[in-house]
């Protein structure tokens, strides 16, 4: 098990520090820029699917080529959503929050953060900007 | 082919081979699970598995946890029988991995050790906090692991050729003695290559039957949905198997119930406390990330399968066969095995499909063992005061307790004749009305407080079990001509006067109206130091559990 001592690596005021740092309040927004509105929109996509077969069953069973109808692409278009968000995400996390993340444990790692220092420290140019 | 189906009282293919092939994956198993148990020292080997497991391990384990023999077997006999209704399931189970990946797997594994109620009690009061979350966990795997349980003692009547209750208890009895084996010998680096090994089992299994049942239709997607759906016209009860509204259509009730089973299945999985569990056992939230999208690929993979595997066995087995199969629904994919490979085929799917319950099951009991011996045994009866030694020990007793537990519900609730896709959908429908709220109030909002969780979590708990105790699940649904019986639990008494059978409409939003309201009157402030600590150290991965080396 992991040692107590280690785990008490930071102290409180620490972590608040780094809580009102810049780029703590950067590495958040960017998460949620993409998390929250993407969160909004396939779990709406997904209702308006749920909807659509519940109640617009004629509207679904539209023959669209041979036999597929309308209600089995819009479902096979659920996947395609899901499989394509998730590489979005991937994507996102690498390029515009990882940088930051990596960036800010390194420098917490080594008490960058202590009361007084640190925000103006190294700056995060460094993290892709797109 | 048909003839030799009808030979007995309903058993297909050869018990003898479908034993021999579940007892080999069973001799594997036992195998790698004993050379996993010599690394099994400390707590975080025997819960997390000493955080080594790499994130496309992890990703298989977890579409091992997950795809369950309500999802195996329950999706494609639903989409043999109902189509388009069972296919909506599939989907509702996959999109609902997004609320994993975009916002709980990577900030749950930066800050918990062991548990859900790690990170739920960081910030707020510890020990009523863990209490519920504790309750909450147990209750979920409780549910789960019951409809496993039953599930195992219904699919051996079909596939080893035995029946009776009797025979059935034995059988309920063996696996349970199994899981439990595993779980204590081999802990949580057991239980992960269990599910490996089974979800490659699985997913092979699904691959080759999808590319056979393709050849039979030329590969062509639309000739294998004509011949299910002209199957299906002509049936006993004749169904448009291509249109929604087999299984759901019928009444304005049953149409608000299916809206409602959609949203526990898609809030409900990123609050499944052994889907959460797996997320520790790797190194860092990377691989937390990457777990989740090689889980979001084999999982939607594998539902593709089934769309056609399930329209196969529509077309090929067709649905009167199947309801007259012993096992309904859950029999569509053992019988299409058997029609197309004959003996073999079947008794390698009778043997994944065992395979599959056996690693559930034994993911499930660590996951409630973990909890009972880290939240209620050492945080709040302890209060912190024991080492990691002592809690283990009570974590592996647990596992029996538990294990017991479930074989004697198990064996009632077979003998009951309970619903197990109910027991899942209640499961579901648990973590999203008592679970999810919490976690992403205590992730995403600073103003949370402890009596907001309260509220929440037991809110939720509450309102989900109260509704689904007043619904026709329990009592008062009417009788089907058919088998002369009601599908309620109970027959010829009525109490019900909450008309869906899935509760999740109502207890979801509100157990998050109460995590908001108890927030909102409650006189403490929240912690901030803490929140700050919780909220840096869950986006950087700062003071993060690290892997054991060994």
């Amino acid at each position: 098990m992991t040692d107590p001592d280690e785990r008490r690596l930071l102290t409180p005021e620490e972590y608040l520090a780094a809580q009102n740092s810049p780029e703590f309040v950067d590495l958040k927004k960017r998460f949620r820029a993409f998390a929250f509105p993407m969160t909004f929109a396939f779990f709406a996509w997904y209702l308006l699917y749920v909807l659509l077969s519940t109640y617009a069953p004629d509207f679904m069973a539209t023959e669209v080529f041979g036999n597929v109808n309308l209600g089995i692409l819009l479902g096979l278009a659920q996947f395609v959503t899901t499989f394509a968000i998730t590489h979005l995400y991937v994507n996102h996390a690498n390029k515009r929050t990882d940088p930051i993340a990596d960036e800010m444990r390194e420098r917490l790692e080594q008490h960058d953060f202590r009361a007084g220092t640190g925000t103006t420290g190294t700056d995060t140019q460094g993290a892709t900007r797109v | 082919m048909s003839e030799l189906l009808a030979v007995d009282s309903g058993t297909i293919g050869e018990p003898a081979v479908n034993i021999s092939i579940f007892g080999a994956f069973v001799l594997v198993t036992l195998f790698i699970t004993f050379r996993a148990s010599r690394n099994n020292k400390s707590a975080a080997d025997y819960y997390a598995a000493g955080r080594n497991i790499s994130g496309t391990q992890n990703g298989l384990a977890i579409a091992g946890d997950y795809l369950s023999a309500a999802s195996f077997l329950g999706i494609a006999g639903a989409i043999a029988v109902y189509g388009y209704d069972g296919f909506l399931y599939s989907i509702g189970f996959l999109v609902a991995w997004l609320v994993a990946l975009l916002l709980v797997a990577e900030l749950m594994r930066n800050t918990a050790r062991f548990t859900m109620a790690d990170v739920l009690a960081f910030r707020m009061r510890q020990r009523p906090v863990r209490m519920a979350a504790a309750i909450s966990t147990l209750t979920v795997s409780l549910f789960y692991l019951l409809a496993q349980m039953a599930g195992a003692g219904g699919l051996v009547t079909l596939l080893l050729g035995v029946s009776g209750e009797a025979a059935q208890a034995v059988v309920v009895t063996i696996v349970g003695a199994l899981m439990i084996f595993y779980v204590l010998v081999g802990g949580m680096r057991g239980t992960t290559y269990v599910q490996i090994i089974k979800a490659s089992l699985l997913i092979i299994g699904a691959f080759v039957m999808t590319v056979w049942v393709l050849g039979e239709y030329g590969f062509n997607l639309s000739s294998l949905l004509g011949g299910a759906a002209e199957n299906a016209a002509g049936a006993a009860t004749p169904r448009d198997v291509l249109a929604p509204g087999a299984q759901y259509g019928a009444t304005g009730t049953s149409k608000l119930d299916f809206v409602s089973l959609g949203l526990a299945l898609v809030l409900g999985t990123a609050g499944l406390p052994h889907v959460l569990m797996r997320f520790y056992t790797v190194p860092t939230a990377k691989d937390a990330r990457r777990s989740v999208v090689w889980a979001i690929w084999l999982i939607g993979i594998f539902y593709l399968f089934s769309l056609v595997i399930g329209y196969g066995a529509g077309a090929l087995v067709g649905a009167d066969r199947i309801l007259a199969a012993p096992g309904a629904v859950n029999a569509a994919a053992p019988l299409l095995a058997f029609e197309l490979g004959g003996t073999v085929l079947l008794g390698i799917i009778a043997g994944v499909a065992f395979a599959t319950i056996l690693a559930v099951v034994a993911g499930l009991t660590i996951t409630a063992s973990a909890s009972f011996a880290h939240d209620v045994y050492a945080s709040v009866l302890k209060k912190g005061q024991v080492t990691g030694n002592g809690e283990v020990r009570v974590a592996r007793i647990t596992a029996i307790v538990i294990g017991a537990i479930s074989i004697g519900l198990g064996i009632l609730a077979l003998q009951a004749g309970l619903n197990i896709a109910f027991l899942v959908a209640l499961a579901f429908a648990v973590a999203a009305s008592a679970n999810l709220p919490t976690i992403l109030y205590t992730l995403f909002w600073r103003n949370f407080t402890t009596q907001g969780a309260l509220w929440s979590i037991y809110g939720g708990l509450i309102a989900c079990v109260t509704l689904i105790v007043f619904s026709p699940v329990v009592s008062g649904a009417p009788v089907v001509e058919a088998t002369g019986k009601s599908p309620s639990l109970f027959q010829d008494v009525d109490f019900s006067w909450f008309p869906l059978n899935n509760p999740g409409l109502v207890s979801i939003p509100l157990s998050f109206f109460l995590g908001w309201l108890g927030s909102k009157l409650s006189k403490e402030r929240p912690d901030e130091l803490k929140s700050a600590e919780l909220e840096v150290r869950a986006f950087t991965g700062i003071g993060a559990e690290k892997a054991v080396q060994h």
